[in-house]
């Protein structure tokens, strides 16, 4: 078996081979949802519960997505205004949803280990959509998928991540999952949005945006938030972009078939300028969402066919009811 | 009553020497030490080879007295306390409310009357450990404090703690703190790094412990108050420690055991537990405290027992509370660093018993003729694993659960009284 895991709860505990596995799987969705008739019955009968403690569009809809085209019965719970407010504890939370018996729970939450700390108490899969300034490892997937798919491979690229690194779990997911998969990781931005102790990552820090770029195969943006741009980390907008602001003139110095990346929703002339975003040749933005949907297919097959076989050798053993 | 306690492993952290011999327990003091017999009519107990060393002087002992008896009261502490060696508590004055005031003081000094084991208290430096207005420090001494702290909480206002430290001084009291500088580590769960990074958790630069200590030892220096920090735990603080102690100021420190034992890593897969504060730090600062502690330039090792409920513990890392139980598991944890060859029995009495007896000016802490009973008798060797839930204190977190352990207390005495005994369970 090519992907073990029960869960899907970072990018750090997969091991290369898991990742081909899903991005292979991946591909064959991506066919698929490019049909006119998109549903197969892989998740036929199951219940998916999508627990969202952040707020999140673009996520949620994509995992809604995937779970509906796999036939599962899916359920969005909008935690901001749940028991949660009343005061009742994560673990509360989950004990409450896993006597509901779901088979894959979707959890997105605001701090880092709380994702993991949630799936010890429940026996369904439980998927990551992104946990604190930890992991998301879908989007790093995803990511991974699109570079594959432009590159024709997901080794020996060299990619620059270029932002606000320290907030993101994103960046975090996506150096794991690139080094595993043996490529050369730049991080670009102001030293104060980069994490401690980087430098102990394998991977190469640049504060200047047109070192970083230089030779890049891939160009990868993050998000800079808006809490974050008044004075706190950097001096204000205008200058961050001056520096740190994807546009033609730094993307230059990145290889002429580099592509430029960016996990969205985009903040236009902060990190990245609207021509950059919107020209076809270089921007895979709109892709990653479409490949976005195909991961979240494959990591959910995934898991419930590791579910089965649990379930099913339980059953042999007659352990499970 | 006369007890001879004969063929111990007799461990003098005075003399820094460890010898077989007898002891002789009489009217609460150490009657005689030696290859001497049994005085007539003395209740003998064979030990067997075992170590017998003062009882341990635990310094920052939280209590949850008053406000929070569900994770710890008096009684389980005094009991915790006992089986673990520990033969005095010096309690924090963390509690809610804060004993910051002499009545307040009057409730938990009544409240911990029949323990089995001494206890004195700490009281709080500033009002409601604010850090706004200095408590009244004259009557708290009066009315038992051994020394005044905020525990964790960091004053900020470098007037206020001008003003208390000088009044303190001019009274003789003793002031401990806990250095830390409050703006870098606000917010903070872990010791910022690669491992902070790796979990995208918040973390305080280790560098936040020694602008807590310099700036507090430019206060010392200022004001000539007799000062000890809480706990020292990174390698960058210790330079500054050093010269104060070169140039003659009157300054000690501690750590805690779990600071010696266990680094960043432990926290793994967010294991609250290992939530402390201050966090835990990185293997190089461990080592260098193990040698801080050997060189004695780090006086103090305590527990910094901090009872929370598994509630407060079964959250989010950033979220959950911060701190562990270790009156129980104090002087197993400590053995550590003798088994690796780290510190000598009498290196690590010097810091558990001895030092803190003299620092606060307590008569225990002596392996000597004429000394207070307080007594500890273990064995070193003795392997166990650690059921957190056999733990006599009543919030069970420790970060040693299922640990490997080695040492374990057979008898427990205070004032020659023996409060507990490993074969009955308790005395």
């Amino acid at each position: 078996m090519a992907f073990r895991a029960r869960h899907l709860l970072g990018i750090e505990h997969l091991a290369p081979e898991e990742i081909r596995t899903v991005l292979d799987l991946a591909d064959r969705y991506v066919d698929l949802n490019r049909r006119t008739v998109k549903r197969t019955d892989a998740l036929a009968g199951m219940t998916q519960i999508n627990m969202f403690f952040e707020n999140s569009t673009r996520t949620q809809s994509s995992f809604e997505l995937a779970g509906k085209r796999l036939g599962a019965d899916v359920m969005n719970m909008s935690m901001q205004t749940s028991s949660v407010k009343k005061g009742e504890t994560l673990i509360d939370t989950a004990l409450t949803l896993n006597a509901m018996h779901p088979d894959l729970l979707v959890v997105r939450h605001q701090n880092s280990g709380a994702v993991d700390l949630l799936a010890q108490k429940v026996n369904c899969a439980v998927i990551n959509a992104g946990d604190g300034k930890h992991e998301h490892p879908t989007q790093a997937l995803l990511d991974a998928l699109t570079i594959r798919r432009a590159k024709g491979r997901i080794q020996r690229l060299t990619v620059a991540i270029c932002g606000d690194v320290a907030h993101s779990r994103v960046a975090r997911s996506n150096l794991i999952l690139l080094g595993k998969m043996e490529n050369r990781v730049r991080l670009v931005g102001p030293p104060t949005l980069m994490p401690a102790g980087i430098g102990e990552f394998g991977v190469d820090v640049c504060d200047d945006m047109r070192a970083g770029l230089e030779g890049a195969d891939v160009v990868m943006m993050l998000r800079l938030q808006k809490e974050r741009m008044d004075g706190g980390f950097i001096p204000s907008e205008r200058e961050y972009f001056h520096r740190y602001g994807l546009d033609a003139e730094k993307l230059a110095y990145a290889k002429p078939d580099a592509i430029v990346m960016h996990p969205g929703p985009m903040n236009r002339g902060v990190e990245i300028d609207g021509t950059i975003a919107d020209d076809i040749n270089r921007s895979v933005i709109q892709e990653q969402v479409e490949m976005g949907v195909a991961v979240r297919m494959a990591v959910m097959d995934l898991l419930a066919q590791n579910l089965r076989a649990e379930r099913g050798r339980a059953l042999v053993e007659g352990s499970y009811v | 009553m006369t007890l001879f306690l004969q063929n111990a492993r007799l461990i003098d952290p005075e003399a820094l020497s460890e010898t077989t011999g007898n002891l002789v327990i009489d009217a609460g003091q150490i009657a005689a030490i030696g290859p001497m017999s049994a005085p007539a009519g003395a209740e003998v107990i064979d030990c067997a080879g075992a170590c017998l060393a003062p009882g341990i002087i635990d310094w920052g002992v939280k209590i949850g007295e008053p406000g929070e008896r569900h994770v710890e009261s008096f009684r389980s502490a005094g009991m915790a306390a006992a089986a673990g060696g520990v033969t005095t508590i010096i309690a924090r004055p963390d509690t809610a409310p804060a004993i910051d005031t002499p009545e307040v003081l009057e409730f938990v000094t009544r409240r911990a009357a029949d323990l089995p084991v001494r206890i004195r208290h700490m009281a709080a430096l500033t009002k409601g450990r604010a850090g706004r207005e200095m408590t009244e420090i004259g009557f708290l001494m009066d009315a038992g404090a051994v020394a005044f702290t905020d525990a964790e909480h960091v004053t900020e206002d470098a007037k206020v703690l001008n003003r208390a430290f000088t009044y303190a001084r001019s009274l003789g009291a003793l002031v401990v703190g806990h250095p830390q500088e409050p703006g870098l580590s606000k917010g903070a769960a872990v010791t910022s790094g690669k491992f902070a990074s790796l979990r995208g958790l918040p973390g305080v630069s280790p560098m936040a412990e020694r602008m807590g200590l310099e700036r507090d030892l430019a206060l010392v220096e200022m004001t000539g108050v007799a000062w000890h920090a809480d706990q020292i735990t990174t390698a960058r603080a210790l330079p500054a420690l050093e010269r104060a102690r070169k140039a003659g100021l009157d300054v000690t420190a501690g750590i805690s055991v779990h600071h010696l034992t266990l680094n960043e890593f432990d926290v793994g897969e967010y294991r609250t537990f290992f939530k402390l504060t201050p966090p835990l730090r990185s293997e190089e600062d461990r080592l260098a405290m193990v040698q801080a502690v050997a060189d004695g330039l780090i006086d103090v090792i305590c527990s910094q027992h901090t009872p929370a409920d598994e509630e407060s513990k079964r959250l989010p890392f950033e979220e959950a509370a911060s701190g562990a139980v270790g009156l129980e598991t104090l002087l197993p944890a400590a053995l550590r660093l003798y088994h690796s060859g780290a510190l000598s029995l009498p290196q690590l009495f010097r810091a558990l018993s001895l030092n803190p007896a003299r620092r606060l000016g307590l008569p225990q802490g002596r392996l000597a003729e004429g000394a207070p009973a307080d007594l500890v008798l273990f064995d070193p060797e003795a392997p166990f694993v650690l059921d957190r839930f056999a733990l006599r204190s009543k919030a069970k977190n420790t970060p040693f659960d299922g640990a490997r352990m080695q040492g374990r207390v057979r008898a427990t005495f205070v004032a020659g009284r023996k409060v507990y005994d490993a074969t009955e369970g308790r005395a």
